[in-house]
């Protein structure tokens, strides 16, 4: 059976891309996913690009509200992700809104990692 | 024509049609800073050349190529740039300038504009953005406009484009379905602009006119670019119905008149039938809206001749049917001001006490100056002395602005030599 692995940190917490351990980090991420990938259970692992970089989507009486920022709602809990691949973000935000649970919850837009190379 | 006016007009034309070309802003605003720059050497030594934005354009890509070159992501747009013959040359002749379709030209302007304005950037960018991509001012400007460092205007403009590059935000003309969307957003942004320079929250002088020049700038060029929008027209008219007003809305200590005590002698009457022609373009739609009703109110108050002569039933009227559709505690206070007009104290301060109970209305009054002084004056001419006096004392504790506080210390001041008088000797 399918299950989605949600990551959550705080940027803070994390190595800084000049720092020493940014390395051996990035490396332990390569290991884990070819690890995932020869066992046969991998089917979509992406890097998310900075919560600056959030949209959130909701939909109430019918009219689309689109904010800056990423979700934050303590009573709402993440029930499911889509990737998608468009052509720009007024693109991911029409399929956001047509998300079933638009109308009553929150669907947090946010463009994928590109690594160069 | 001075260097100052074509930048005036060409600043956005140059940084739209850029960002066609390139599809990014942060590249589009460099090539067109640095365009200006090469101009403001050049043109007082050779002149200021006949068609300076077909100028600038040539220069502004020739730039732009230079940019894209120093980084490895935009060359797919080399091509393209590259492809128009009077960028390739160093020495150019007025015949190789390129030339921008005005058609085209309008239609960037306002791929611009709605861009600046997305609902996916917070408010602040929004506005930060568009004083900045489409009217032109500089950073250190519109960080003084908004009393922040210039380090923090700086950060939230690069936050803004980083997100703008990062989730790629188009900026692409709004199609006809999702015209009058955008353009609210646009309309918003602006309204906000002009508030902001018209009655100054934090500033200690009450009205920063550079911020409402902007914002009537703004709204007429959003009124060229969406010429059938009543909301537009009603956003414009409003704008200069209220800015008229300016001349007479301080005192020379820079404290606040009310518009009972203004100096109408002073209102800037070809402004006032500026906004008026406006507001009567808005009408010929016959699609009402909050700034059209707005815009009405404020065409009732620059056309009377005295505060007592103005229309107030139709004032009244007006403040009923924009209470239906924005619903703020806002408006509902201005309606209780004009109900004080047509309907006496008493229904007034029935009036504004059911906004401090409302729950369904926007915004608070709780820590607003003019709804605690406009109470006092109602409660006043009612009799209700002590609680007048209570009430300019909030007043008093809401303000956050210098001259406005000596002013309502002065009203205080006034009110209690009333309070002495009455008093049992």
């Amino acid at each position: 059976m399918k299950y989605m692995l949600l990551l959550a940190s705080n940027p803070a917490d994390e190595p800084a891309p000049d720092s020493e351990s940014f390395g051996p980090y990035m490396g332990e991420w390569a290991a884990y996913s070819e690890a995932l990938a020869e066992a046969g259970a991998m089917v979509a692992g992406e890097a998310l690009q900075g919560a600056d970089t959030a949209s959130t989507v909701q939909v109430r009486d019918g009219k689309r509200i689109v904010t800056d920022g990423p979700f934050i709602e303590s009573k709402e809990v993440i029930g499911g992700y889509y990737v998608i691949d468009v052509a720009d973000l007024d693109e991911a935000l029409d399929w956001a809104a047509k998300i079933p649970n638009s109308h009553f919850g929150t669907v947090e837009v946010r463009p994928v990692m590109e690594f160069d190379g | 024509m001075g260097f100052a006016d074509v930048f005036r007009t060409e600043w956005p034309r140059l940084v739209a049609t850029l960002m066609r070309d390139v599809g990014d802003l942060a590249i589009a605003e460099d090539a067109a800073q640095d365009a200006f720059v090469e101009a403001s050497t050049r043109w007082p030594l050779d002149g200021i050349p006949d068609r300076p934005g077909a100028w600038l354009v040539t220069t502004g890509r020739r730039k732009a190529i230079d940019q894209i070159r120093r980084m490895r992501r935009f060359e797919d747009r080399l091509p393209a740039l590259a492809a128009d013959p009077s960028t390739a040359e160093s020495g150019r002749t007025a015949s190789s300038y390129a030339d921008v379709d005005r058609e085209q030209a309008l239609d960037d302007q306002l791929a611009l504009l709605v861009g600046c304005c997305h609902p996916a950037l917070a408010s602040e960018a929004q506005v930060a953005l568009t004083l900045r991509i489409v009217a032109g001012l500089s950073t250190p400007q519109i960080a003084r406009a908004f009393l922040v460092s210039e380090e923090t205007m700086t950060r939230r403009l690069t936050r803004a484009k980083t997100k703008i590059r990062a989730a790629n935000i188009p900026f692409d003309p709004p199609d006809m379905d999702t015209l009058a969307e955008r353009t609210g957003a646009v309309c918003e942004v602006i309204s906000s602009i002009f508030t902001e320079g018209h009655a100054s929250a934090t500033d200690t002088a009450l009205i920063r006119g550079d911020l409402c020049e902007e914002a009537i700038w703004l709204a007429e060029l959003l009124s060229r670019l969406v010429p059938t929008d009543p909301e537009v027209a009603g956003l414009h008219a409003l704008l200069l119905l209220t800015d008229a007003r300016r001349p007479s809305r301080l005192d020379s200590h820079g404290g606040p008149i009310l518009l009972a005590d203004q100096d109408r002698s002073l209102w800037d009457q070809p402004m006032i039938a500026r906004g008026l022609a406006e507001l009567a373009r808005a009408h010929s739609f016959h699609r009402g809206g909050a700034f059209q009703f707005q815009a009405a109110i404020a065409a009732l108050h620059a056309t009377a001749p005295t505060f007592e002569a103005t229309d107030w039933p139709a004032v009244l009227r007006l403040y009923d049917v924009l209470l239906q559709r924005q619903p703020s505690a806002l408006v509902a206070l201005n309606r209780a001001i004009a109900i004080d007009r047509v309907h006496g104290p008493a229904a007034a301060v029935v009036a504004l006490d059911a906004i401090l109970v409302a729950d369904d209305l926007t915004g608070d009054v709780d820590d607003y100056v003019y709804f605690h002084t406009a109470r006092s004056d109602v409660l006043a001419r009612l009799g209700r002395l002590d609680d007048a006096f209570a009430a300019l004392r909030r007043a008093i504790e809401c303000s956050t602005n210098e001259s406005e506080r000596s002013f309502l210390r002065r009203r205080r001041q006034d009110l209690n030599e009333v309070v002495d008088l009455r008093r049992p000797r």
